[in-house]
């Protein structure tokens, strides 16, 4: 099985700098890329089938097409890696960017090649100190290598790149809020149209691309677009980083085909459930992906299959959710966090996170009542796709919705019994 | 007043964006990192500097998780308390925490020494429960290893 992401990454973790990473065969692919037509690096992404790996899946090729190409297009433009990951339940990004700096940016000079960029920005979160200091070094070796600056390998192409490290909201990392962090502003989210394509970064065409996506661009050009589709089980082109958190017998992250069945990924990879504990349900990826549970074992986890069954591949990292942890206070803590992360921009989310939040903190505690399962399937389809200005308040809906379908009984027994079951 | 060094380091910053605004958030940093926090007296200077309403500059920092308006501590403990971690017992790490230092999340000790707050996920959810101490990661927690950490940090 090939591990084309993670292959090299030391089990301690410790970074592979500039030497290693090209007697693994790093940097090859960006001598090939400055040889070749930025259109045809497009082509091959987009026949590769890579769909975006930061949690919403949109393919790469199509979304880099609408960049506006040629002579007549405005400069600067703007390459930026999304390296915010702050959804919890998501560590996948860190191991990319902590093990394997290098193989992020040649997939950003590759990828910043392929839509002209002038300046290309790494966006990583404040708290990832050992991320930020291990690519900054990176960085500095990829300058003196000639990788980066003007005239890449002697090539006519020159790209700048910088580090911005955040401080700290969730909203940093959605799309346009994280275009707004970038020119110093409050993260709250711009309308679209105009898409970042066009009109981005400082008002220039700017692509903005999950860390493990952009890390997937020197495989793709090294071994071609075949090559890239069949690593996968369903088609969907590439390997996956999947993970598992909770209480299971062995946490961790393991890049598989993409399409490999949660049951390979929970069962053989992390061990099954913790001794004594049963598994109840899990969020395929991350803390904004609908509850599924056991009779979802056998779903190949891609974007087309869990979508199938009512839930998101999202960030691929599942969360576990074993039979002696309270399903309302598991929601009640991932509501809170999504009130607290509103930016505030638009009232449903700003005035109805909170009021979800604050309904399941009282059921939790023994003094909720019957109509609070009505309000919290009112604000399920207020707060829904539709009715606010960007995706984290939806996000927000669906582990709640999906809560109240299967775990529907223990809200309603916190509710007859005046207290949680799950405390003595 | 602003430091020589601490307006070295913003100019340095000023030259990464097309226009010094941009740069308001790393301005903000290199200030926190000098004095710890932003004082309105700080802010004043700042805003000066980057050619922006004090008021502007004030929504900015407001906004961020770890941009501090007011004094914190000389180490700054950030306790993750989202999922992973709640599952894995968060809560008995953030009580020995609170009990140790007799303080609860937004207070600093009374010897200046913390600051306790909350942080959502440290991205190390297979390492469940976790904190970060300064630049400092702290994995695998148990009420019982919290004492011995925090004799690291004087
Ligand atoms: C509230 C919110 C937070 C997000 N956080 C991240 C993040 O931390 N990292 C990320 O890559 N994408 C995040 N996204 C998705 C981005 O908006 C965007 O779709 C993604 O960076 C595009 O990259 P991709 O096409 O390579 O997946 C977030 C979206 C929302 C709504
Ligand atoms: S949905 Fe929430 S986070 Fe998104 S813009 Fe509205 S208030 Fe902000
Ligand atoms: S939930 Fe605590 S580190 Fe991810």
């Amino acid at each position: 099985m090939e591990t084309p992401l993670t292959q090299h990454i030391r089990q301690d973790g410790a970074p592979l700098y500039l030497k290693e990473y090209e007697q693994t065969g790093g940097y090859e692919a960006l001598r090939k890329a400055v040889t070749m037509q930025p259109k045809e690096i497009m082509d091959l992404v987009k026949d590769s089938g890579l769909r975006g790996r930061g949690g919403a899946g949109f393919p790469t090729g199509m979304k880099w097409s609408f960049v506006p190409m040629g002579d007549k297009a405005p400069h600067p433009k703007y390459l930026v890696a999304n390296g915010d990951e702050m959804e919890p339940g998501t560590f996948k990004d860190r191991l990319l960017i902590e093990g394997k700096p290098h193989q992020l940016i040649e997939g950003m000079i590759i990828s910043a090649y392929a839509i002209e960029a002038d300046v290309a920005y790494i966006f990583i979160r404040g708290e990832y100190t050992e991320g930020s200091a291990i690519v900054q070094k990176a960085l500095s070796e990829a300058y003196e290598a000639g990788y980066l600056g003007k005239n890449i390998l002697g090539s006519p192409y020159s790209l700048e790149m910088h580090i911005h490290t955040s401080v700290g909201r969730y909203m940093c990392g959605e799309e346009t809020g994280l275009l707004n962090a970038l020119e110093g502003k409050r993260a709250t989210p711009r309308a679209k149209p105009p898409f970042p394509q066009s009109s981005g970064l400082f008002g220039k065409p700017t692509i903005v691309n999950n860390i493990e996506t952009l890390s997937c661009i020197p495989h793709i050009i090294n071994n071609g677009a075949e090559w890239f589709k069949k690593l996968s089980l369903t088609g969907e082109g590439g390997t996956k980083i999947y993970g598992a958190s909770g209480k299971v017998k062995r946490p961790g992250l393991w890049e598989l085909p993409l399409g490999t069945t949660v049951r390979e990924i929970l069962i053989d990879r992390a061990g099954g459930m913790r001794d004594g504990l049963k598994l109840r349900g899990f969020l395929p990826g991350g803390a904004s992906t609908d509850f599924l549970t056991e009779e979802h074992l056998d779903v190949n986890m891609d974007f087309t299959a869990v979508g199938k069954v009512g839930s998101r591949m999202g960030t691929g990292t599942i969360i576990v959710m074993d039979d002696k942890t309270c399903p309302v206070g598991f929601v009640h803590n991932l509501e809170y966090f999504f009130a607290q992360e509103s930016c505030g921009w638009c009232t449903p989310c700003r005035e109805g996170l909170p009021w979800v939040e604050k309904t399941l903190r009282s059921i939790e505690e023994g003094t909720g009542q019957m109509e609070d399962l009505d309000i919290l399937d009112f604000h399920t389809k207020y707060l829904g796709p539709g009715n606010t200005f960007c995706a984290l308040a939806p996000g927000a809906m669906e582990p709640l919705q999906s809560a109240l379908k299967y775990y529907r009984d223990d809200f309603i027994k916190h509710i007859t019994e005046k207290r949680c079951p799950w405390r003595s | 007043m602003l430091s020589e060094e601490e307006r070295k380091e913003i100019e340095e910053e000023f030259k990464l964006y097309p226009h010094k605004q941009a740069a308001a958030i790393e301005a903000m940093k290199v200030v926190q990192k000098h004095r710890g926090w932003l004082s309105d007296e700080s802010m004043q200077d700042l805003a000066r500097m980057l050619e922006i309403s004090v008021e502007d500059l004030d929504g900015v920092a407001t906004f961020y998780n770890l941009l501090y308006r007011s004094p914190v501590g000389r180490h700054i403990i950030l306790v993750c308390n989202s999922i992973s971690c709640y599952i894995l017992g968060y809560n008995e790490i953030y009580q020995a925490l609170s009990n140790v230092l007799g303080i609860r999340f937004g207070e600093t000790s009374p010897d200046g020494r913390f600051t306790l707050l909350p942080v959502p996920c440290l991205g190390t959810c297979d390492h469940a429960p976790a904190m970060m101490i300064d630049k400092d990661l702290h994995r695998d927690l148990t009420p019982e290893t919290i004492g011995k950490i925090l004799e690291a940090y004087k």
